[in-house]
């Protein structure tokens, strides 16, 4: 059984990890925890089953929704975070507007979606499984796997190897030498928006397949998963982010299988209370030294 | 129009110094509005609701010394509220616990919850601090949820009695329970006035203005953050404990992340680091919502929106002006006085 | 016995040493300056005397008691309070409060004394505001008392700093780069006040860049660079120390040879 446990976890937990990727990119450019990203999260998957009433079909749904989702992270940059940027405004701000923006987003659903859980379709499942002895792998959980492990190693490629990742990597380091080395600071940082909005989105179409539900506040439990593994790996490192997920995945699929499902929503949050006493930058991020 | 605004603003001060020179008949003359209020023949819905801004101005006075004094911004606070409520109702619903003599217990536990937030926290700083309270308030749920000899689990815990006050029920009709809630924001309010009066609230204000400079001027910070988690906590225990006898009933459902927020949003739209800033904060966010009585979301996009907004345009709330009178410096004591 | 006594501290950060074997002394009663090259490590040796840095190795005597590995809290009571190169005032907070603020750690009053406002509070409170006023007096900055500190000009905020620094009852007040940003009038302004420091009794550690300051106030000073000590002495040595003009100015020919020596 552990190995099936542990087959599953890994496959739920990339997903955690693509999540958790929107919350290490922009920590890593603006130093802010951005909890609208649950509520984005939660966002796609919905808007998912709404382009599909529109007659898209789930892939073409499941592209737009990428799109749409990718957006309205770049819109809650633009309307709520950077205004307070121009005012140079204190982080306390910062973090509570996020906060305020992801109960606009998840209630705004609520209005007009209905705050009922909806069936999903569980889209990429192939009917396919393949055993292995004892255990068995089901396509849904390879294509996950793969869809989530080819998305993590595009967008690392994307932030190591090209122009965009270098402004990006210079506005971590030095937001104001950035802008004066000619980088459009503003205009990075809606791209990392984009970015984090856009896997969020490819992390709820399959995580919404996965349990095969949809609904406003999904985000709040698995956002908060993926926070953990964000912070778990390291905020700002983008394979921290990887490892935390799996982390979280595997644990909680162990939880689920030897002391029941009740307890499983818990254990993202006791991991996280344990990293951040033990080793406060997480597993792979760096270390600040105060300067005084 | 430079003018204009001047005046404005010496009307403002003059005000202030108005309010400042009559505020020994001001006060008292607002606490008697306030418990004059409910005598004047409102329906139970109306004194419900009067008793819910009491509660939200409570609970958001004690989260105010965090986030507004300290500069913890916890959104968590409903893992003490809950803990309160809890501990209340099973003394008083299982065990048969007069509702005053539980309170002692409550803060007890309630601040035990602040000792398990406010330790780890001392190595975090800002967003993470966020993030485990609120981690915490959901584990704290899941307890709740899943610790079924104690807490019924989902079921909950049914007919929680109300106060009693010496034989006397003070409920919501014969208006007692409305009484006892003036009573505990009053008292919590003086209680907070004279600990941000003082040396404690003096080093909890450098904290939040910078850390790093109060450690190095002697300030424990360590210390002084968790007595903030353990003060805030109990209170908010309290408050909860008289949530859980208003309404009788309770569930884990009943103290959702929701619930932080309101609380934060108390705080954050009637000003951070103000005696006056939860009063005005739980009015407006405990009635606009009934005022636009609509749609299920409809409530929670407006707490939404007033995080949004006021952190955009008035980031200090709108009582939290920085008084512009002069700074009291503290009179001589009588004795020394005479010598 | 001097007042500060400090035995080769050495620390490094992700194994690039910032400050190494560097050993000095103050004695009561003496202004010294500590100069050197931006980088050289002046700030890491106040950080490493005031608790926010532990040394690796070394040994930092105060009084005769050591220090090292001292929370920060703990070496303010020993009687050390320090400025702050960039300006760390409580900033929503008025100009007394600062102050007061610095008297925190003498402030002895307990939790119950503040509850039921005993005499023993309103004596202590009433007292702290007096002696905040008398310092602010001896600083020149008593026509802020009321102010909000982020409305002070910056120079003032220097002062306010010094007064803040002065209400933790120190006996060793550690300046960081008090003139910085100040023009040469102000910096003459602040000498005549570090001086008149060290008639009330204060013993002064000092960073500064403005060597006109340096030069005129200290009685000894060390220069740092790259973490080490390359010169002590009185000012009128160091002006003419070739280390030091090497180091201030660059390897130029005649430099090179005077550092060849």
């Amino acid at each position: 059984m552990l190995l099936q446990y542990i087959a599953n976890g890994i496959a739920i937990g990339m997903a955690y990890a693509i999540v958790a990727l929107g919350y290490s990119i922009v920590f890593g450019i603006l130093r802010l925890l951005n909890f609208s990203h649950a509520a984005v999260y939660a966002f796609s998957a919905n808007m998912i089953l709404v382009f599909m009433g529109w007659h898209f079909g789930i892939w073409g749904a499941v592209a737009v929704s990428i799109v749409a989702t990718g957006l309205l992270a770049v819109c809650v940059n633009q309307f709520a975070l950077k205004p307070l940027r121009k005012k140079n405004s204190d982080k306390v701000a910062n973090l509570i507007t996020t906060v305020g923006a992801s109960y606009i987003i998840q209630n705004l659903m609520v209005m007009y979606l209905g705050s009922e859980r909806k069936t999903f379709p569980f889209f990429y499942d192939f009917g396919v499984s393949i055993d292995i002895g004892f255990y068995t792998i089901t396509s849904a959980q390879i294509s996950m796997f793969v869809i989530a492990g080819l998305l993590l190693v595009f967008l690392t490629l994307i932030i190591r190897k090209t122009k965009v990742g270098l402004a990006m990597r210079g506005i971590e380091q030095n937001p104001l030498a950035a802008n004066l080395m000619g980088i459009n600071v503003e205009w990075i940082i809606a791209i990392a928006f984009f970015m984090g909005g856009a896997s969020a989105a490819v992390g709820g179409a399959l995580i919404g397949g996965y349990y095969q539900l949809a609904y406003p506040s999904m985000g709040v439990m698995v956002g908060n998963k993926a926070f953990a593994s964000a912070v778990l790996g390291g905020l700002g490192v983008l394979h921290g982010a990887a490892i935390g997920g799996l982390i979280v995945g595997v644990l909680e699929c162990l939880i689920i299988g030897y002391l029941g499902a009740s307890y499983r929503d818990g254990i993202a949050f006791v991991l996280l209370i344990i990293t951040l006493i033990i080793k406060p930058a997480g597993l792979f991020g760096k270390k600040n030294i105060t300067k005084v | 129009m430079k003018e204009k605004t001047m005046n404005l603003s010496n009307a403002f001060k003059s005000f202030l110094a108005f309010c400042d020179r009559w505020k020994a008949v001001i006060i008292p003359l607002l606490i008697a509005v306030a418990a004059i209020l409910p005598q004047l023949g409102f329906s139970t819905y109306i004194i419900r609701l009067m008793c819910n801004i009491l509660i939200y101005t409570s609970v958001g006075m004690a989260l105010n010394l965090l986030v507004g004094y300290t500069g913890l911004v916890s959104l968590g606070n409903v893992a003490f509220f809950c803990i309160g409520a809890y501990t209340s109702a099973i003394l008083t619903a299982n065990c048969g616990w007069n509702f005053f003599a539980t309170l002692p217990i409550v803060a007890l536990t309630a601040s035990l919850g602040g000792v398990m937030v406010g330790l780890p926290t001392l190595r975090l700083s800002g967003p993470f601090l966020s993030i485990t309270a609120l981690g915490f308030a959901e584990v704290i749920r899941l307890i709740a949820m899943n610790f079924m000899s104690l807490t019924n689990g989902p079921l909950g815990i049914r007919s929680i009695p109300r106060p009693n006050l010496f034989g006397l029920e003070l409920n919501l009709f014969n208006k007692g329970f409305y009484y006892a809630l003036l009573v505990l924001v009053l008292l919590i309010t003086l209680f907070i006035y004279l600990l941000t009066n003082s040396k404690y609230g003096r080093a909890l204000r450098a904290i939040k203005n910078d850390e790093i400079a109060a450690g190095l001027m002697g300030i424990r910070t360590g210390s002084y953050k968790v007595m903030a988690f353990v003060i805030c906590s109990a209170l908010s225990g309290i408050v909860g404990a008289f949530y859980a006898s208003m309404i009788q009933y309770i569930e884990p459902n009943s103290f959702t992340q929701d619930n932080s927020i309101l609380t934060l949003s108390v705080v954050v739209v009637g000003g951070m680091g103000t005696l006056r800033g939860p009063y005005l904060g739980a009015i407006i966010l405990v009635l606009l919502p009934e005022l636009l009585r609509g749609a299920e979301g409809l409530r929670f996009v407006i707490y939404g929106l007033a995080l949004v907004l006021m952190m955009r345009f008035r980031p200090q709330g709108i009582l939290g002006w920085k008084s512009p009178l002069p700074y009291k410096l503290p009179s001589p004591p009588r004795d020394a006085g005479k010598r | 016995m001097p007042l500060l006594d400090v035995n080769n501290i050495s620390i490094s950060f992700g194994g690039l040493a910032a400050v190494s074997g560097f050993s000095f002394h103050v004695e009561e009663g003496e202004i010294v300056s500590i100069i050197g090259p931006n980088g050289a490590g002046k700030t890491t040796v106040f950080n490493m005397l005031t608790g926010v840095y532990k040394p690796d190795a070394g040994s930092i005597k105060f009084d005769g008691v050591e220090c090292n590995g001292l929370a920060p809290q703990e070496i303010v009571k020993l009687g050390i309070a320090r400025t702050f190169q960039n300006i760390r005032l409580y900033k929503d907070m008025r100009v007394i409060e600062n102050v007061i603020v610095g008297m925190h750690i003498n402030q002895k009053y307990g939790f119950f004394d503040m509850l039921l406002r005993t005499k023993k509070f309103r004596t202590c409170e009433y007292e702290s505001a007096k002696r905040a006023q008398q310092i602010l007096e001896m600083v020149g900055l008593s026509q802020h008392t009321h102010d909000y500190a982020k409305n002070l000009p910056y120079g003032e905020q220097r002062k306010l700093e010094i007064a803040r620094a002065i209400a933790t009852s120190a006996k060793l007040l550690i300046l960081d780069e008090p003139a910085a940003g100040m023009n040469t009038g102000e910096s003459e302004s602040l000498m005549h006040f570090i001086r008149t420091l060290k008639d009330k009794g204060f013993t002064i550690l000092l960073i500064e860049h403005d060597m006109n300051v340096v030069m005129n106030i200290s009685d000894r000073i060390y220069v740092l660079n790259y973490g080490k000590k390359i010169a002590e002495g009185l000012p009128e040595e160091i002006v003419s120390d070739p280390q030091v003009i090497t180091a201030y100015l660059g390897v130029t020919k005649e430099g090179k040879d005077a550092a060849g020596d």
